[in-house]
């Protein structure tokens, strides 16, 4: 009882702060409220979610979500391994070398969305433009032919610092020993990598997808900056359909229904992945 | 069978010479224990035989070819290192396995040889289990099945009890001998404990600051050190040192006269120092006795009984004197103790720090370790 007091005001003003949205996104995802039209109103029912529900647009958006998130997990985490055992040698000027592969990480997501479209993948301008066509190829239009691809791209490229970031630190509490011992054992750089680096790397492996998961469900910014979710829906995801629907639409309800779906689909991932990892930390 | 040879081996790091020329001879069979104060390059040498450090200049010879540029997988040799350094995440038949895996030896063979390593070292109901779930004893004999499954021609081991307690590491260092009877293997093996050194090794190599200062037999570097660093760094407790200045020399012995005024006849080949010389007088603990006619005297400032043998810290002449005696004696603190000994038992170093030669070798200098086992000392004689 006593305990239960201590922990109260604690407790209580958690569960202000996660309750109070939460049930008023679900109670607004039952209710018919747009704000171009205040005289539509009262319960909805679940008419909102059975108009989401059956909007293909709802699924194209899950779809980008799970592509963009699943595509710049694999790069990062792959890219990031790499470049973490490549890091962990010597070599000359790798201080430096370590700072500026880190650097992307501190520049915020509008700014390097803004660096991308403007600088790198401007169709005119760009640098990417610009080494096509030194190559003698079609210089891209990279927001309006590729759009998931070049938002994958931005993402990837902001997020790989992290995963190298901690995979760095990982591979650098590699017992020396255990190399030593797999040498004399005969493996070679490939087989070290396979059976002593990889295993051991397996929990912050896994902890930076998780991490990084939580993020890239939410991706916005970059969205919002470079495509505007276009053409079409080609580049919009869930949380940038709740912003067309809320924002764009003024269709409240609707947007609520949006985010509910959103959190059931983020804990049906992180269940998934916090089972998994805790599997990967018992061992 | 496996024979080694360093050639003048030497090891820069960046600037430093850690290994300053360095001759060895191992024969086949033999176990050799490289002894040494710490940081004196013992484990650099180690891991140059190895193959996992480069060698800056010299040969290194295995079975008479040279292997400088060999890799460590190709030298046909195994290492046990300090830390066990056994892969976490793999089960112990998988560890002890894992040099054959990569050779692509056959799952069932590969079952069979662990099994076999297994059985040595009665690891067998632990094969399952992951290195984290086993005791620090375990951990370390599957470290040395490891060794073992890949039956190499040298054993190398880097302190590899050291991280065991003291019941286990006598036990540990039984097996250890055992082992070697049985795999009649050459292993080289590194400590900084005495008795892990004198009692395993059939040949011990004491280095300092990258320089061999002697290779001998234990008996050999106890009776006969080479120089006043071997005398004090073998033995426990130290040996006591001492100036005396030389009354007499000659090639049948030296006269020495004690500070105190004693005068002793060591019998050591003396041509090479003249009357009037000072010399450094070491004498071990354990051949001062108690004697109250003895030439040396003084007062007893520390005791320490260990049951068996006592330690008395004596004050004489400025010097403080180490006795090792009797557990019995029943002497106080601060009591005035007369002590000498016998002058056989005594070695005279020369400015240089080199021994004078003992005029009769030490009858226990030839016995070979094996003469010391029940088990082998029948096919010895
Ligand atoms: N990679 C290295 N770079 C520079 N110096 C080194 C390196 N490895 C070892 N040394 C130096 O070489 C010397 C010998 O080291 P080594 O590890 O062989 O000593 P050791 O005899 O095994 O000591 P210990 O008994 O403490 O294990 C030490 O002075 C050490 O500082
Ligand atoms: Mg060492």
């Amino acid at each position: 009882m006593r305990s239960f007091l201590l922990q109260a005001p604690a407790v209580s003003l958690l569960l202000l702060w996660m309750l109070v949205p939460l049930c008023m996104t679900l109670w607004f995802s039952f209710q018919r409220y747009n704000l171009l039209n205040p005289f539509i109103s009262g319960f909805a029912g679940v008419d909102n979610y059975t108009y989401l529900l059956t909007d293909p647009a709802l699924w194209t958006a899950m779809g980008n979500t799970l592509l963009l998130v699943g595509w710049v997990l694999a790069i990062t985490v792959v890219g990031g391994t790499l470049l973490a055992v490549l890091f962990q040698q010597e070599f000359f000027g790798r201080g430096i070398a370590r700072l500026l592969v880190i650097a992307p990480f501190f520049v915020m997501p509008t700014v390097s969305a803004l660096i991308w479209k403007n600088m790198m993948m401007h169709p005119v301008n760009g640098v990417l433009a610009w080494l096509f066509n030194l190559f003698g190829f079609q210089a891209v239009d990279w927001f309006s032919s590729l759009p998931l691809t070049s938002i994958i791209l931005i993402v990837s490229w902001e997020w790989l610092p992290f995963a190298l970031l901690i995979l760095l630190t990982a591979i650098q509490s590699l017992d020396d020993d255990q190399v030593e011992a797999a040498r004399m054992d005969g493996a070679g750089p490939i087989a070290i990598f396979w059976f002593i680096t990889l295993p051991h790397l397996k929990r912050a492996i896994s902890v930076v997808i998780m991490i990084e998961m939580i993020f890239l469900l939410t991706i916005f910014a970059e969205i919002f900056v470079t495509t505007s979710g276009g053409p079409g829906l080609a580049s919009t995801n869930l949380a940038y359909l709740i912003y067309i629907r809320a924002l764009l639409d003024f269709d409240v309800g609707g947007a609520s229904a949006g985010g509910v779906i959103a959190i059931v689909l983020a804990n049906i991932v992180a269940i998934f992945l916090i089972r998994t990892v805790a599997r990967h930390l018992e061992t | 069978m496996a024979t080694l040879e360093l050639n003048n081996i030497v090891k820069d790091f960046a600037g430093t010479q850690v290994i300053k020329g360095v001759d060895l001879e191992v024969k086949d069979r033999e176990f050799v224990v490289f002894v040494g104060p710490s940081g004196c390059g013992k484990s650099t040498l180690l891991r140059m035989i190895a193959g996992l450090e480069s060698v800056s200049s010299g040969d290194i010879l295995i079975d008479g070819q040279r292997m400088n540029e060999v890799g460590p997988a190709e030298r046909g040799l195994s290492m046990v290192f300090q830390s066990y350094a056994l892969y976490p995440h793999m089960t112990v038949e998988d560890n002890m396995g894992f040099s054959l895996r990569l050779a692509k030896v056959p799952k069932a063979e590969r079952r069979e040889k662990v099994l076999e390593a297994a059985r040595i070292l009665q690891l067998e109901n632990l094969l399952e289990r992951k290195p984290k779930a086993l005791s620090g004893g375990q951990r370390q004999r599957v470290a040395i099945g490891r060794a073992i499954v890949r039956n190499p021609s040298i054993f190398l081991f880097d302190e590899p009890l050291s991280n065991l307690d003291a019941a286990l590491r006598v036990q540990m260092r039984i097996e250890l001998a055992r082992l070697h009877e049985e795999l009649d293997a050459t292993m080289i093996y590194v400590t900084h404990d005495q008795i892990e050194a004198m009692t395993m090794a059939d040949k011990i190599v004491v280095l300092q600051g990258g320089i061999v200062e002697q290779v001998g037999s234990p008996m050999e570097l106890y009776h006969h050190p080479r120089n006043r660093f071997v005398a004090g760094f073998i033995g426990s407790p130290k040996m006591n040192f001492i100036d005396v200045e030389v009354r007499e020399a000659r090639g049948e012995g030296v006269s020495v006269r004690l500070p105190g005024g004693g005068e002793y006849s060591v019998p050591v080949d003396g041509s090479g120092c003249q009357a009037g010389d000072t010399l450094s007088l070491g004498i071990r603990p354990e051949h001062l006795t108690l004697d109250d006619n003895g030439p040396l005297e003084g007062d007893i400032t520390v005791i320490e009984r260990l049951g068996g043998v006592t330690s008395l810290y004596v004050q004489c002449h400025g010097e403080e004197w180490i006795l090792v005696t009797d557990g019995e004696v029943s002497h106080r603190v601060r009591d005035n103790v007369r002590f000498g000994f016998a002058p056989a038992r005594a070695h005279l170093f020369a400015e240089d720090g080199l021994a004078l030669t003992h005029l009769e070798r030490h009858p226990l200098v030839d016995v070979e370790r094996r003469q010391n086992r029940a088990s082998t000392a029948a096919d010895a004689s």
